[in-house]
């Protein structure tokens, strides 16, 4: 692993996904404005994930990490259409989708 | 025979109580007959109870077959084993015929006294069930079925004073009977203790046999040696003092007047104060081995005999005038008792109980007919209106004043009498207090008198139109009670302190023979005998000077004695002094133990601290609980962390 610059190993794969993960995690509770950017970050936090599958999978040579990525993949979108349908109907019923507007379990 | 006696008052209890718990609704009629039962039933079984107790009287008194009956093992706890026994000799059969006899005729006196009240079947109950206490007493055979009855009678008196509980003045009063009470419990309670370390037991037969071998024993008590007969006697006495109202624990007797009138005649004249005469009399022979204690008895009832008649001269409640009558001829019992004439203590006893219960339902009568009024200042000029009363408190009147043939001439003269005759120191202050209390009380009984029935009424119209005779059911009792406050003092004479005594009492009293006083009695000069009966005739003349032919005197006399008089009329204060003393710090210290002790300690760190620490946690947890996501978001992220962290640096 000497030869940084020369070789894309596991160790810049899971530096790539290391980021993106927490970016996707800054994304989900800075984030004052909105619900959708909220969804966005977790489809990062997602994505971040499937790539450690995927950079293992081929360390590994086990073929059983990407097939599991792409399932990861169609629950994603499954999980994309299924929030952004639940915000279209709270933004019908509220009137806003500020995630600081929405405060329902307040104690 | 004697187990009727006792035993039937209490079933009459039972059942009258029976009856009281009958749910009448609105239905009047069903209620007056509910009442009508509860008053035949006990006043029946009195009735009964009250001709065996005169058969008793005969057999026991007259024949002088005194025996004892066991009913029930009762305790058996170590070296104490005691048995619930009626030991029934003269003195008992004295009492049984006092305590039945009046007890039965407040019984029917009740009947027509109470026959508007609502709680009719609680009221008999209640008298029959002090009744049984109080016979219970008499008839004991060791100390503590004594104590037994002495508390029963305490717990019916209490509940009778307070019986029109919705009158606050009353419940005040029974509290008060029953706290000051306690005091005197407590002496005889200890005095009980006391006599079982002595002497290893507590029946009174096993006691008196040991007692005169016990005479020069003595008692560790603290850091001292005591004689122990003495000790023994004072703390009894001490119990006797408070039940039979004498100086320093009689306060509770007038705030007793509370209670309904026949209560008044029944347990606060005749029988229960008069409890603490019978139990001395009955220790006569430990107090016969105490000089002390005799001498206390002397001092204490001389002193009560006069202070009480001081402050029945001044009081114009018809019923507190007759308490401390009362309480002044208690007093006489005891220095009769100190000065050894145990004998005549109980003839008073007797002839007391008679006259004074005529003179309470007398007076009670006298308040049915004025509508309940009891203020002498607005009665007068009734005698007319109901002669028949009028009669009888003039017998009570002149036998509590002493005036032959009438019985307390001959009770009271042979207390004065031995007074004189025990040739002492406090001998003499007996006698001569008893002359000075014997004028006083021959003066407030006229001055009742006429304050009540004569000169110009006082009264409202309303009330006057209203005056009334009572019925015939309350006035046939009185007729009997009429007829023992004149015969019983000559009739009894001989059989009491005259020549019959030694056969009469059998060996119920003891009497040392370095105690003559009764004895000496029969040989007192003239001017001892005829004293009594001049002051009393004094006493009544001055009353019909004051009251009856200038009536502007009493001003004048108050007027020119008025420092004397508040004193005097305030009871000499003694309310006021135990107030300060006792009650006022009593509440200092209980609203302390309530405030501090309770509510700022116990509460604020137990049930109410602890449910306020929860609170304010749960105040504080809820602020957590924001409602934003990020905030949860961003708990979670910490949870994580802290977890893989944990993971990592603890376990990996």
């Amino acid at each position: 692993m000497h030869e940084i610059g020369t070789t894309i190993g596991l160790g810049h794969y899971l530096a790539v996904a290391a980021i993106l993960f927490a970016t996707g995690m800054f994304g989900v509770f800075l984030n004052r404005k909105n619900v959708i950017v909220i969804l966005m970050s977790i489809e990062l936090l997602l994505l971040a994930v499937n790539i450690n599958m995927v950079a293992f999978s081929v360390e590994l040579g086990d073929l059983v990490g990407q097939v599991f990525t792409l399932f990861i993949l169609t629950v994603a979108a499954a999980e994309a259409a299924i929030g952004l349908a639940i915000l279209v109907v709270f933004f019908r019923n509220r009137g806003s989708i500020a995630v600081d507007d929405i405060r329902g379990l307040k104690g | 025979m004697i187990k009727a006696i006792v035993f039937l008052p209490l079933l009459g209890s039972m059942l009258a109580g029976i009856i009281a718990f009958v749910d009448c609704g609105d239905d009047k009629h069903k209620k007056h007959k509910m009442d009508l039962y509860a008053q035949w039933i006990t006043s029946g079984f009195l009735l009964v109870a009250m001709v065996l107790s005169w058969m008793t009287f005969y057999q026991v008194g007259l024949h002088g077959e005194a025996y004892s009956v066991t009913v029930m093992s009762w305790i058996q706890s170590g070296d104490l084993d005691l048995n619930w026994a009626f030991k029934v000799d003269t003195l008992t059969a004295v009492m049984l015929v006092v305590v039945c006899t009046v007890s039965a005729m407040v019984h029917v006196y009740s009947i027509g006294y109470m026959h508007h009240d609502p709680d009719v079947p609680r009221f008999q109950s209640y008298l029959s069930l002090f009744t049984f206490c109080m016979l219970m007493l008499v008839t004991a055979d060791n100390l503590v079925q004594m104590f037994f009855g002495w508390e029963g009678v305490g717990l019916a008196s209490y509940l009778l004073i307070g019986f029109w509980y919705n009158k606050p003045s009353a419940n005040a009063a029974a509290i008060k009977a029953f706290v000051v009470n306690r005091v005197g419990d407590f002496g005889f309670a200890l005095g009980i203790f006391a006599a079982f370390v002595m002497f290893g037991t507590v029946s009174l037969d096993q006691i008196f046999a040991q007692a005169g071998g016990m005479k020069d024993a003595t008692i560790h008590i603290f850091s001292g040696e005591f004689h122990a007969i003495t000790v023994i006697c004072i703390l009894l006495f001490i119990g006797a003092m408070g039940k039979s109202a004498q100086l320093g624990l009689h306060t509770w007797l007038p705030d007793a007047m509370e209670g309904p009138t026949p209560v008044s005649a029944l347990i606060h004249a005749a029988t229960m104060v008069t409890a603490g005469v019978f139990m001395v009399s009955r220790m006569s022979p430990l107090f016969e081995y105490s000089d002390v204690a005799l001498q206390v008895v002397t001092i204490v009832g001389a002193s009560t005999a006069i202070f009480a008649a001081t402050i029945g001269c001044t009081q114009f409640d018809i019923k507190r005038v007759i308490a401390y009558s009362t309480c002044s001829q208690l007093g006489y019992m005891f220095f009769a008792i100190g000065v050894s004439a145990y004998q005549a203590a109980i003839f008073h006893l007797l002839t007391h109980a008679f006259f004074k219960a005529l003179l309470f339902l007398g007076a009670g009568s006298v308040i049915h007919a004025m509508s309940d009024e009891q203020d002498m200042r607005k009665m007068g000029g009734i005698w007319k209106m109901i002669p028949v009363t009028y009669g009888l408190m003039w017998i009570g009147s002149l036998a509590l004043a002493g005036i032959p043939p009438f019985a307390g001439f001959y009770s009271k003269d042979v207390i004065l009498e031995a007074a004189y005759g025990a040739h002492s120191a406090v001998g003499g202050y007996a006698f001569w207090m008893g002359i000075a209390a014997a004028f006083l009380t021959a003066f407030y009984s006229w001055r009742l008198i006429i304050m009540t029935f004569h000169g110009k009424s006082r009264a409202d119209e309303t009330v006057l139109a209203h005056v009334h005779e009572s019925p015939k059911v309350m006035i046939l009792p009185l007729v009997v009670l009429a007829a023992g406050a004149i015969i019983a003092g000559k009739a009894g004479y001989e059989w009491f302190v005259g020549h019959d005594a030694a056969h009469f009492w059998g060996n119920a009293i003891l009497v040392l023979e370095s105690h003559p006083a009764l004895e000496n009695a029969h040989h007192v000069p003239g001017w001892v005998k005829n004293l009594p009966l001049v002051v009393g005739g004094a006493g009544i003349a001055l009353a019909y000077l004051m009251y009856m032919f200038v009536p502007s005197l009493p001003a004048l006399v108050v007027k020119a004695i008025k420092p004397i008089h508040t004193f005097v009329f305030n009871k000499w204060f003694f309310d006021e002094l135990y107030d300060a003393v006792f009650v006022k710090p009593a509440f200092r210290i209980g609203s302390g133990f309530w405030k501090i002790g309770d509510e700022a300690i116990i509460d604020g760190l137990g049930p109410n601290g602890i449910a306020q620490a929860t609170q304010d946690t749960a105040q504080k947890a809820g602020v957590l609980q924001s409602g934003y996501l990020y905030h949860y978001a961003f708990a979670m992220l910490i949870g994580v962390v802290v977890m893989v962290g944990w993971y990592m640096i603890i376990v990996g």
